[in-house]
């Protein structure tokens, strides 16, 4: 018998109700009001008032209203489909449903229970399982899509039987398990796990080892995010934070890409789902869309299920993670979350902390990050699960309690900067602020000396020492003078201008330049460092600003061809004849 | 409001505050419609059987034993081809001496689109100006906002670019709008000939600030009605929204919400962000696009209202005085259209987008310019050169004077350049610089 309950209170979607039995902590209940049933989730539980946050708009709610509790938490659904899907933050198709506008209380299934799946079996009759175990596979788009011992199965389970090669939909039996008690479990293509709790079905999460290619140089090599690692951008508004994911989710090197919209705009989802089922993903050759899942909770869209798309997101990767592949979340932005989190505590009037946040908010930000990693499975193989997350930052004040607290979980930090956003030099990724922890990581400098070559690590400091130093010339010369300054602080300062404008200045709206694959990064790296090594001769500071100029110049129009084409190698021929003219030595 | 059969009526409030009453009541519905005293009131809490009110007029003069009456349903507006060419008051009452409209009564602050239902905004919107066609061109179903001192002529570049727009609707909603403003759009409405496509909600400062929490939602349910029904091209206008954020702190600080930064509600940014998130480019054709007003003070765009309105809509355009040459223009620093990439090169020319970042950059060069010349150091000629294009760029291309077509605003950047500056030091591809170049 479910508990039921009774609408006693309602400040606009916190709704407070009247129980007559047991409840649990984010257990869901359906309130029944005008025909339809709104899902909302218990958030507090005070004698036998239980506060509950709707995921639907509350209007025409009343007093009285009948509530019956679900006995779960919000769950997932996982199994083949899931890729290419557009969801809401509870996991709705969007897709199938009806009309132009979203219906309250209409809930549609993730996943088509009707399409046949090409099934091979793994597993065999006596083999030894336990949670995310491999039985089988089907192909969902090209990626191998493993069905598995389900995560909330407990203990070691038997092989019983597993089905034969053969086309089936999701919620066939594909195989049984006996359990200890000789019970025996059927196991379909699907299966739910409650989205706050964190898969741990693995053998191990080791420290990061590998770095995931993401085509923007700023990041790839100044400042580069680990397979399985977690990353922040933070930075006020119009400063290209949602371009800047988008390249990283075109061009990133994953298998797997979930984007969650948390409470941002409609638009920035209908460019993915517009564009990516038209553009290639540069690493396989297969449209976009098929390696991309969309949750999509706009901030038009109910405030409670803000929260909820970014934990359904993280477990839809887990799942993936579990199947041995990488994959990428991407959610933008956890700002939308906290501030979804700071309307509840505020409506419940909880004592707020800074900002009027809750006093909790670092410490869910650091769980919410904590559930990203490279993991190794049961069967030695390993999955990763890389997040990125974006941060708004009030007044683009970096010194609030979201920005806090995401840098206290997350290990890369890309400071976007609104003064490089207003020279429009983008991506506006102050070089010098930001950081990656991963370079501190021996294994993570091995890999890179090894993937680059030897020293690259080295060179990588390089670049950023010549960067800082020019920043450093630059003021020098702001207040000193052009004149009053040696020469050699203006060369100083345009050496560092070459390194901003060639190689960390990137124009994501350019077809060749917005993706700069390792090899690329490391030759133009090496020709920059080439130049900025070499010693030069002016007359004033005139001729070096022109003759610079003229530098960057040829070397930005080789960011723009084709690598190693034949414009790109007549580029290339212009900077040699200019860097022979002038010969200090 | 007409009065309906099944109300029910009550005449004992517990507790007055000057934006809400509450009172005893069972069986009233959350959102839901009250008439208290003879003015309209909208059901914001409900505790226990006590239920609170927000009084958009004011409670000014309420007394204990006031009638409250319950209209069971929330705000809804009238919708039909009757609404163009009408002035409206925040109920949705007629402000022009007109008969009431008839037509279908809609709910009004309802459901949203479903994102999967939208399309791709991609039908340009030219408007003339070149700080605004040319830097931050915008796009059908964009949401914008012009962030504007109060001493800006927002409202007359509004009006400007709400007249040469080409759509079939103009929606103004007003929010504290002062009378001179109002008779001003009015005119100009008139003067263009215009009047039969336009609809406008006014409150103007003369009535109470809560009102005007209605008008957004009436105007995007007329919007929405011209768009999704008859599948036309909406624009909506609305100004002021920074008075609108104004109002909702009024009404959270008499619920004693807990204020987050700058006074404002802690949902402020959901708030804007349902009214912005109506802009939407329809599969059938039909779109709403939304253009706002947003005052500063004193430029500042940290400010709560300004920031999160900068996080939601689509870009910004930023008006100012430029002391150089005495023109307002639209700061290329500080304004953005987040959807020019969608019809720069595609519905424009293809130099757009480099020469627009041309322009920009050789113009953040002059600023560069400009203050080593304050701190007392000698120019260089590049120097000299860039302030010099810096006030033909302003007057010719970012004053809001301008009114001239897109094609005209690239070649003349194309000439400003030629005069100042080698092909090299503008930055711009090979393939466009031998195409366009004017040597």
């Amino acid at each position: 018998m479910n508990t039921t309950g009774k609408v006693t209170g309602i400040v606009s979607n916190l709704v407070t109700v009247q129980v007559d039995g047991p409840v649990a902590e984010n257990e869901l209940c359906h309130i029944r009001t005008a025909g339809t049933e709104l899902l909302a989730e218990v958030i507090k539980v005070k004698g036998d008032k239980a506060s509950v946050q709707v995921f639907e708009s509350t209007r025409g709610l009343r007093g009285g209203d009948e509530v019956v509790f679900l006995g779960r938490m919000l769950e997932a659904t996982l199994g083949p489909g899931l890729l290419s899907s557009i969801y809401d933050g509870l996991e709705n198709n969007l897709a199938t449903m009806t009309g132009v506008f979203l219906k309250r209380g209409e809930y549609t299934d993730p996943l088509d229970h009707d399409r046949l799946w090409d099934f091979t079996p793994l597993a065999s009759e006596g083999d030894k399982v336990s949670a995310a175990d491999w039985l089988g596979e089907v192909k969902e788009g090209w990626l191998p899509h493993k069905i598995m011992v389900p995560f909330s199965f407990k203990g070691e389970f038997t092989v019983v039987s597993v089905a034969p090669a053969g086309r089936y939909n999701i919620d066939s039996t594909v195989a049984v398990l006996r359990n200890g008690d000789g019970e025996e479990l059927n196991v379909t293509m699907v299966q739910k796990w409650p989205v706050k709790v964190a898969v741990k079905s693995y053998r191990e999460k080791p420290r990061p080892s590998r770095i995931m290619e993401t085509g923007v140089r700023v990041i790839d090599t100044f400042n580069p995010i680990a397979e399985g690692g977690t990353g922040f951008i933070p930075g006020p508004f119009g400063c290209g934070k949602t371009v800047l994911q988008h390249a990283i989710a075109k061009q990133g090197e994953a298998d797997v890409i979930v984007m969650a919209a948390c409470g941002e705009r409609a638009n920035e989802v209908v460019e993915i789902f517009t564009e990516f089922p038209e553009l290639e993903d540069p690493h396989t050759g297969r449209k976009l869309m098929e390696r991309t899942t969309i949750i999509c909770n706009t901030s038009n869209m109910p405030v409670a299920a803000r929260e909820a798309s970014v934990y359904t997101a993280m477990t839809i990767c887990e799942y993936y993670r579990a199947m041995g592949l990488r994959c990428l979340l991407l959610a933008d932005s956890t700002s939308r979350w906290a501030q979804a989190l700071r309307e509840m505590s505020n409506r419940m009037e909880e004592l707020p902390g800074a900002d009027a946040f809750p006093v909790d908010l670092s410490a869910i930000i650091s769980n919410f990050y904590s559930r990203a990693g490279m993991v190794v499975l049961g069967n030695g193989k390993t999955g990763a699960v890389t997040v990125i997350g974006t941060v708004s930052p009030a007044g683009g004040n970096l010194k609030e309690p979201v920005t806090e607290g995401t840098k206290k979980a997350a290990r890369c930090f890309y400071a976007l900067e609104q003064n490089r956003a207003d020279q429009k030099r983008y991506p506006a990724v102050n070089p010098i602020d930001s950081y990656s922890k991963y370079l501190e990581y021996p294994e993570i400098r091995d890999y890179l000396n090894t993937m680059m070559e030897d020293n690259w690590v080295d060179k990588v400091s390089k670049a950023k020492v010549l960067v800082r130093r020019g920043k450093e010339m630059a003021e020098q010369i702001n207040i000193l003078g052009d004149d009053g300054v040696p020469m050699g602080y203006h060369e100083a300062f345009w050496k560092s201008e070459i390194i901003d404008f060639a190689f960390l200045q990137q124009d994501a709206f350019d077809k060749t330049d917005a993706l700069c694959p390792f090899k690329r990064q490391k030759y133009m790296l090496d020709l920059i460092l080439g130049i900025c090594d070499r010693q030069y001769e002016f007359e004033d500071f005139e001729a070096c600003r022109t003759y610079f100029k003229e530098i960057i110049n040829c070397l930005r129009q080789m960011n723009y061809c084709e690598f190693e084409s034949e414009a790109f190698e007549q580029h290339k021929d212009k900077l040699n004849k200019l860097l022979s003219s002038n010969n200090g030595n | 409001m007409a009065t309906k059969a099944f109300q029910k009526t009550f005449t004992r409030l517990e507790a007055i505050t000057k934006a809400t009453v509450s009172l005893e009541a069972e069986a009233v519905s959350n959102d839901e419609l009250a008439t208290v005293e003879g003015r309209l009131a909208q059901v914001v809490k409900t505790k226990g059987d006590t239920v609170t009110l927000q009084v958009f007029a004011g409670t000014e003069g309420i007394p204990t034993d006031a009638e409250v009456c319950f209209h069971g349903a929330p705000p809804t507006l009238k919708v039909s081809e009757q609404l163009s060419g009408r002035f409206f008051n925040a109920y949705g009452q007629p402000i022009d001496g007109g008969p009431e409209v008839e037509g279908e009564e809609r709910e009004a602050g309802g459901p949203s689109v479903n994102p999967f239902k939208r399309k791709q905004p991609s039908e340009l919107i030219p408007t003339g100006i070149a700080g605004i066609d040319l830097n931050n061109t915008l796009v059908s179903g964009q949401k914008i906002p012009f962030f504007a001192d109060p001493d800006q002529p927002y409202n007359q570049v509004m009006a400007d670019v709400a007249l040469r727009a080409d759509v079939d609707k103009i929606i103004l909603g007003g929010m504290g709008l002062s009378n001179d403003d109002y008779l001003f759009f009015r005119h100009e409405f008139e003067a263009a000939g215009a009047l039969d496509r336009i609809v406008s909600f006014v409150n103007t400062t003369e009535e109470p600030p809560v009102e005007r929490l209605l008008i957004p939602d009436m105007a995007l349910t007329a919007a929405e009605y011209f768009a999704v029904d008859k599948n036309e091209k909406v624009l909506v206008l609305l100004t002021d929204m920074t008075l609108y954020a104004d109002a909702l702190s009024i009404v959270s600080n008499r619920m004693d919400q807990i204020p987050s930064k700058d006074s404002m509600p802690g949902s402020l940014y959901s708030d804007l962000a349902r009214i912005y998130e109506k802009a939407v480019q329809l599969p059938d054709g039909g779109s709403i696009t939304i253009i706002a007003v947003t005052t500063l003070n004193d430029g500042d765009i940290t400010h709560a209202i300004p920031d999160n309105t900068g996080y939601i809509t689509e870009g910004q355009l930023f008006l100012r005085a430029d002391s150089d040459t005495g023109k307002v223009i639209v700061d290329p620093f500080r304004s953005l259209s987040r959807l020019k990439q969608l019809v720069q090169g595609k519905k424009t020319r293809k130099d757009h987008s480099q020469v627009m970042n041309a322009g920009v950059r050789l113009y953040a060069d002059a600023q560069n310019a400009k203050t080593k010349l304050e701190n007392g150091f000698d120019l260089s000629d590049y120097d000299n050169r860039c302030l010099e294009y810096a006030k033909e760029y302003a007057v010719r291309l970012l004053s809001i004077d301008v009114n001239i077509s897109i094609e005209e605003m690239l070649d003349t950047a194309w000439e400003i350049f030629a005069k100042y500056f080698s092909p090299a030091e503008t930055g711009i591809k090979q393939a466009l610089i031998d195409k366009y170049w004017k040597a």
